[in-house]
């Protein structure tokens, strides 16, 4: 219909190559931003997953000293919570950022003409130097405590890869109808809250009466952040059958997205 | 259709309401939801602009300029018809578009280089030169929150044009940054034009039109209702920002193949306009710093409060060389009567440089005609000025220095 920008004789991932320059410098330009003025600069970056991780980890297992099974460690608890926070926090990060990308780069849309698929792998890309952070934060902070679980590890990029497309599947479709409807990002941070308490992070499934067990894992979230748990806390491959439902759920919620912003794209600028 | 690089074809664009939103999202899967108000804001444009040619986009706020631009830079969706483009396109449809305050000028110009599309090492290749030709000094390594707009402006044009594009596209962001930088933008400018640039400028500066653009449209209403040289199209608008009840606009071909636009509501005519030498002569050819009047006779149809006549003299591109009238020199009509006929009568000195020049006059009620446009007429005379008794010069006006040449020791 329009063939005139530059990149659009391009197919979609030649044009994202082509901007990969961009890529990086917004990822950079969001720490330098988020840092400039400050003294301790990147070191922030370090110490903000730092304190939470002290805080589940030194106070929590004061607190709650009771042993998990199956776990030989007076930390088992804070370990159970940190990968689920872990978890929950990649996940939720992505899902918040993509259901404004769109009304934050307002300005940046109407004016300039580039391909708009590098702002969710712009939110992706500074959401995984986070999640990285914090893992090896939490890492250095359990090996000091005489824990150090990386049996699993190599599993982990899975099981992130699946919330990133959960996230971003979510997050995106969401995000169009929030450019239209504003009620909708304000509806969804209201329903992450509960959301989370909904999805076994602080609680253990075990204490959720059994005839509710079907009704968790209608959350895809569940399957997912009962995998971070096995990976981290129990240093074990995460149950696949536990995965499968969220990967059908992103893959549809990813194609629901793709259909609704074939639709959208040509009025979305228009009321931006 | 040689090598046209910009093909715009049966553009047209309708920004949609909806009673709700939820309707308007219902209709993306072919619900039968209708909008209940659908604006439009272009219709049917149709043309396009071969490689090195100028285009002057003008036309009043709200005729659709800036959304046309959208559309061709490729942001915003035409509701029907397509736009062709060869090459690329550069867009200053504001300047310091993408630039963080707490970024270095540096940093920005990589920042804004890549979105549009530029890899590290071919920005690494022009920093150089962005930085000198942004002349913003140690500053280039500050945040640019510490810039003033003028220097904000400097950085962000030295980078949009950093790379020549195939089409340029500047939405009137030259009218900021002081006189020098504009200057050295219009000849970088003019330079990329040599080199086979096109260019698409919107501007109100009817100046800045002329000098630069070979070709004008007229936006009116989401309508090209001109579209042709720019002298012609720039004095047709000047008609149509009088626009009042009764106003007409007609352009009439003179035998010169020069365009004459007369426009204006009627109350009170110019019947002729003629230019006489020292000795009472009507003239059409005189020499550099004769001294002429300028004789214009006025005809009143009906009663009217005040009456201002003003002339301009412009130059063969349109450029106004000089401009007053009688409000600015004190002499205001008021009162005047039907079947009155008035003689008003200029004496200057032609201090004019060589070439052939053309008179405007205008009736209006105010200091301008934009309140209350009897007749404004274009091209009401046409004169020339040969140089028959000074030294030889250039240029467009005629002052002769005394010379003084001391040897210093």
């Amino acid at each position: 219909m329009i063939q005139n920008s530059n990149y659009k004789k391009q197919n979609a991932l030649s044009a994202l190559w082509s901007y990969r320059f961009f890529i990086l410098s917004s990822i950079k330009t969001e720490y330098r931003t988020r840092f400039a003025r400050s003294k301790l600069g990147f070191l922030w970056m370090v110490i903000q997953p730092l304190a939470m991780v002290l805080v589940y980890s030194l106070i929590l297992s004061k607190i709650m000293t009771a042993k998990l099974p199956g776990v030989e460690t007076q930390y088992a608890y804070p370990i159970y919570i940190l990968s689920g926070v872990i978890a929950w926090t990649l996940f939720s990060e992505v899902l918040n950022r993509c259901l404004n990308i769109f009304i934050e780069n307002a300005n940046l849309l109407k004016k300039l003409s580039f391909p708009r698929l590098t702002l969710p792998i712009i939110v992706i890309g500074s959401a995984i130097v986070n999640f990285i952070l914090m893992i090896v934060v939490t890492y250095i902070v359990l090996g000091a405590l005489g824990h150090f679980p990386y049996h699993a590890l190599h599993w982990l990029p899975l099981l992130v890869f699946l919330t990133l497309a959960l996230a971003i599947g979510i997050g995106m479709f969401f995000g169009i109808l929030n450019v239209f409807m504003r009620d909708i990002g304000q509806f969804m941070a209201v329903a992450l809250q509960f959301w989370f308490w909904l999805t076994p992070i602080v609680y253990m499934l075990s204490i959720v009466p059994e005839k509710f067990h079907g009704l968790f894992f209608l959350n895809p979230m569940t399957g997912i952040v009962i995998g971070y748990q096995n990976v981290i806390l129990y240093e074990k491959a995460p149950e696949f059958s536990l995965l499968v439902y969220p990967a059908i759920f992103a893959f549809v919620a990813l194609m629901l997205t793709v259909v609704i912003y074939k639709r959208a794209v040509e009025e979305m600028t228009d009321v931006l | 259709m040689i090598n046209s690089v910009l093909e715009v074809k049966n553009i047209s664009k309708s920004f949609k309401d909806y009673s709700s939103e939820s309707k308007r999202i219902l209709s993306w899967f072919g619900l039968p939801f209708k909008p209940s108000v659908s604006h439009d804001i272009l219709k049917n444009i149709n043309f396009s602009i071969i490689a090195g040619e100028a285009i002057g986009i003008v036309g009043q706020n709200g005729a659709g300029k800036s959304t046309l631009l959208k559309i061709i830079t490729g942001t915003l969706y035409p509701s029907t018809g397509s736009v062709k483009v060869q090459g690329k396109i550069a867009a200053i449809l504001e300047l310091g578009m993408g630039f963080h305050p707490d970024l270095t000028g540096r940093q920005n110009a990589y920042h804004s280089s890549g979105l549009m599309g530029y890899t590290n090492e071919e920005i690494d290749a022009i920093i150089g030169e962005i930085e000198s030709f942004a002349e913003v000094g140690e500053y280039f390594d500050q945040p640019v929150r510490t810039y003033s707009s003028g220097m904000q402006m400097r950085v962000a044009f030295a980078t949009v044009t950093a790379y020549r594009p195939e089409i340029l596209i500047i939405d009137e962001a030259l009218s900021v940054g002081d006189a020098y930088f504009q200057h050295k933008s219009f000849e970088r400018i003019r330079q990329f034009q040599k080199e086979g640039t096109t260019l698409l400028l919107v501007s109100h500066d009817r100046g800045a039109i002329q000098a630069i653009c070979d070709r004008a449209l007229l936006l009116e209403k989401g309508q090209v209702i001109r579209d042709g040289n720019p002298e012609e199209v720039m004095d047709f608008y000047n008609a149509l920002i009088a626009d009042r009840e009764n106003n007409k606009v007609e352009q009439v071909k003179l035998e010169s193949g020069k365009v004459q636009t007369v426009s204006g509501t009627g109350e009170a005519k110019v019947q002729d306009v003629a230019l006489y030498n020292a000795k009472g002569e009507k003239v059409e050819y005189i020499g550099v710093g004769d001294s002429v009047e300028l004789r214009v006779k006025v005809k009143v149809y009906e009663d009217i409060s005040s009456l201002v006549l003003g002339y301009m003299i412009k130059d063969r591109l349109g450029q106004p060389v000089y401009g007053t009238n009688t409000h600015h020199l004190d002499k205001i009509i008021h009162n005047a009567k039907a079947d009155d006929s008035i003689v008003f009568s200029f004496i200057f000195d032609a201090n004019l440089g060589v070439g052939s020049f053309s008179i405007t006059v205008a009736l209006h009620a105010h200091e301008t005609h934009i309140g209350g446009n009897y007749e404004w007429k274009d091209q009401s005379l046409v004169f020339n000025v040969a140089n028959i008794s000074k030294n030889t010069f250039t240029g467009l006006s005629w002052m002769e220095p005394k010379l003084g040449i001391d040897y210093v020791k």
